[in-house]
């Protein structure tokens, strides 16, 4: 259970002048449920990028698995079983919601047959409640379902890691606890996962850690409780 | 799980050819009609119909090879005119050397294009959207500026080619031009339809939609765009590679017209281009309005037609005519 799945060390980015993070280090162990949270800007989405290959750290190095995967590319990275959501989902515009699950499928998983793929599809389609949606657009998606086609997408890459980037933003306090079974029934599968999340509720609900961020740095790295008794964190979230 | 099967899965006929080969059993078929058709014809028509034609197939090559990056990949090159003189201009140099089989040309002319496809990628591939299609637009400038002066290809004056011997098999020279692009044609599009039915073309088609997407779901991004850059420019080079021996004189201004990569965007886009068919629609109707057009009104009117019906479909059908016919069949259900 003590495993590291996922290490960072030193990351550090600089976007021109600005310093958006500075000597992050970070943890995550195979099957851990961990949040991070920190104020918008904090360089949360700039963390998670660096960790999925989208952009490059300036400093630093990545582990996944055991492996140093700091010059990976982000594919590779997806492939190993490191997936994500995106903060705006992203779907594939031009595809249906199926097609879009058989992304991952095929590219990530590596599944060939069509059949195969099709049938996969669909067990994640009911995994996170879309089965009645396969054939659609995701024009037509309402904003709960998006982010749950966001979590289908990064379900079907099969990840040892699932990275899930505010995926209850602007969502009801019912639809925050749909999401929260579906991540804890995920996480009982064996799946660790990071929650990045600005709904307090959720993440003290969900973490058995909670990392902070602020201006770029780790000010904060314990259990949920003992976290938000820090002075720092509370002036972060709270002010003076 | 869903106990709904999905439409693949319903029951089908029993048919000679399996439903997923089914498109391309008919380009293969269309493709032997058409020239078992020219060699039914001989020399029986005017030649003038053998150059039309000659003019058309080349632009189903030019728009399919076009489709395979800019319509699955969502890559706009406009760099067409730069691939097809590579293609002619390994013709000439080698007709000048070696006077060797057509066929021989059109293998070696492929082969530089897809070099030269791959080595584009390379390059420019990291640039997105607008950024790479200047990168196009300035390569095919590179180009011509290198044949211009190039003194052994007939530089800026342009150079006469000599039509190799005809065998016996055919009529005439035109006869076995156009012979020839139907089978060019027909493999083009055979290629089209293989890439976008296969896993090249779901991956292509998730980097069009979201690249960084695409991504973070395992496309190697990088890898599917050089594939579609190679064979996108090998089809371009080979279209090209007969064309010396079809026009006998080649100068840059023509080799690198504005009218092919105007073309060769136009007829997928008109077509459309989400399928291997829209490309060959769109480059036998255009291909054929600008053929009566030159003779009935004037040659000068073929890119304005082009211009015309171009912005009457951006606007008025975006998809294309496979998005009209799409749409059609939706409302018939």
């Amino acid at each position: 259970m003590n495993v590291d799945i996922l290490a960072a060390q030193g990351i550090s980015k600089r976007f021109d002048g600005f310093a958006a993070l500075t000597a992050v280090d970070f943890i995550l162990r195979k099957g851990e449920r961990v949040g991070l949270i920190g104020p918008n800007g904090s360089g949360k989405s700039t963390f998670v990028n660096c960790l999925t290959g989208i952009i490059a750290s300036d400093d630093g190095s990545i582990t996944f698995d055991g492996n140093d995967i700091t010059a990976t590319p982000a594919w590779v990275r997806a492939k190993r079983g490191l997936a994500r959501t995106y903060q705006i989902p992203r779907p594939f515009r031009g595809m249906t919601v199926q097609e879009n699950i058989e992304v991952p499928l095929r590219f990530a998983v590596g599944l060939r047959s069509a059949r195969t793929i099709s049938d996969a599809a669909q067990v994640i389609l009911n995994q996170v409640g879309l089965a009645d949606k396969a054939d659609v657009s995701p024009k037509v998606l309402t904003q709960v379902e998006l982010r749950k086609l966001e979590l289908g997408r990064a379900l079907a890459a099969r990840p040892q890691v699932l990275i899930a980037d505010e995926v209850m933003a602007g969502l009801s306090d019912s639809e925050v606890d749909e999401i929260l079974v579906l991540l804890t029934r995920l996480n009982d599968d064996g799946i660790s996962i990071l929650l990045i999340e600005h709904i307090m509720r959720a993440v003290m609900l969900f973490s058995q850690r909670i990392v902070v961020i602020v201006a770029g740095r780790k000010i904060a790295d314990g259990l949920p409780d003992d976290v938000m008794q820090q002075d720092e964190v509370e002036r972060a979230y709270l002010g003076e | 799980m869903s106990t709904q099967a999905s439409p693949a899965y319903q029951p089908r006929k029993s048919t000679l050819v399996p439903t997923r080969l089914r498109s391309g059993f008919a380009i293969v078929l269309a493709g032997t009609i058409l020239i078992a058709a020219t060699m039914l014809v001989g020399s029986r028509v005017s030649e003038y119909y053998y150059l039309a034609a000659y003019t058309i197939l080349q632009f189903i090559v030019l728009g399919t090879a076009w489709n395979i990056l800019g319509g699955y990949g969502g890559y706009v090159n406009f760099g067409t005119a730069g691939f097809f003189a590579v293609g002619c201009y390994t013709t000439i140099v080698l007709n000048k050397l070696f006077q060797l089989p057509l066929l021989i040309d059109m293998a070696a002319a492929a082969a530089t294009a897809g070099l030269l496809g791959l080595a584009t990628g390379y390059l420019t591939l990291r640039l997105r959207g607008v950024f790479f299609s200047i990168a196009t637009l300035a390569l095919a400038i590179v180009l011509q500026t290198v044949i211009i002066n190039w003194s052994f290809v007939g530089g800026a004056r342009g150079v006469y080619v000599v039509r190799q011997e005809i065998s016996g098999l055919f009529d005439s020279y035109a006869h076995l031009l156009v012979t020839l692009m139907v089978g060019l044609a027909t493999c083009a599009v055979l290629a089209a339809w293989a890439v976008e039915k296969s896993w090249i073309g779901i991956g292509l088609a998730a980097i069009r939609d979201d690249e960084t997407a695409a991504e973070t779901s395992g496309v190697p991004s990088l890898r599917l765009k050089l594939i579609a850059t190679t064979m996108s420019g090998a089809l371009m080079g080979v279209a090209g590679a007969p064309f010396p021996y079809y026009i006998t004189y080649v100068d840059p201004a023509t080799a690198f017209s504005l009218a092919i990569t105007v073309n060769s965007i136009a007829m997928p886009l008109i077509g459309g281009t989400a399928t291997w068919w829209g490309p060959v629609v769109g480059a036998i109707m255009l291909g054929s309005v600008q053929q009566i057009l030159t003779v009935t009104i004037s040659s000068a009117a073929n890119l304005f037609i082009v211009g015309v019906l171009l912005v009457l479909f951006v606007t008025a059908a975006p998809r294309g005519v496979v998005g009209i016919v799409r749409a059609w069949k939706r409302g018939r259900k």
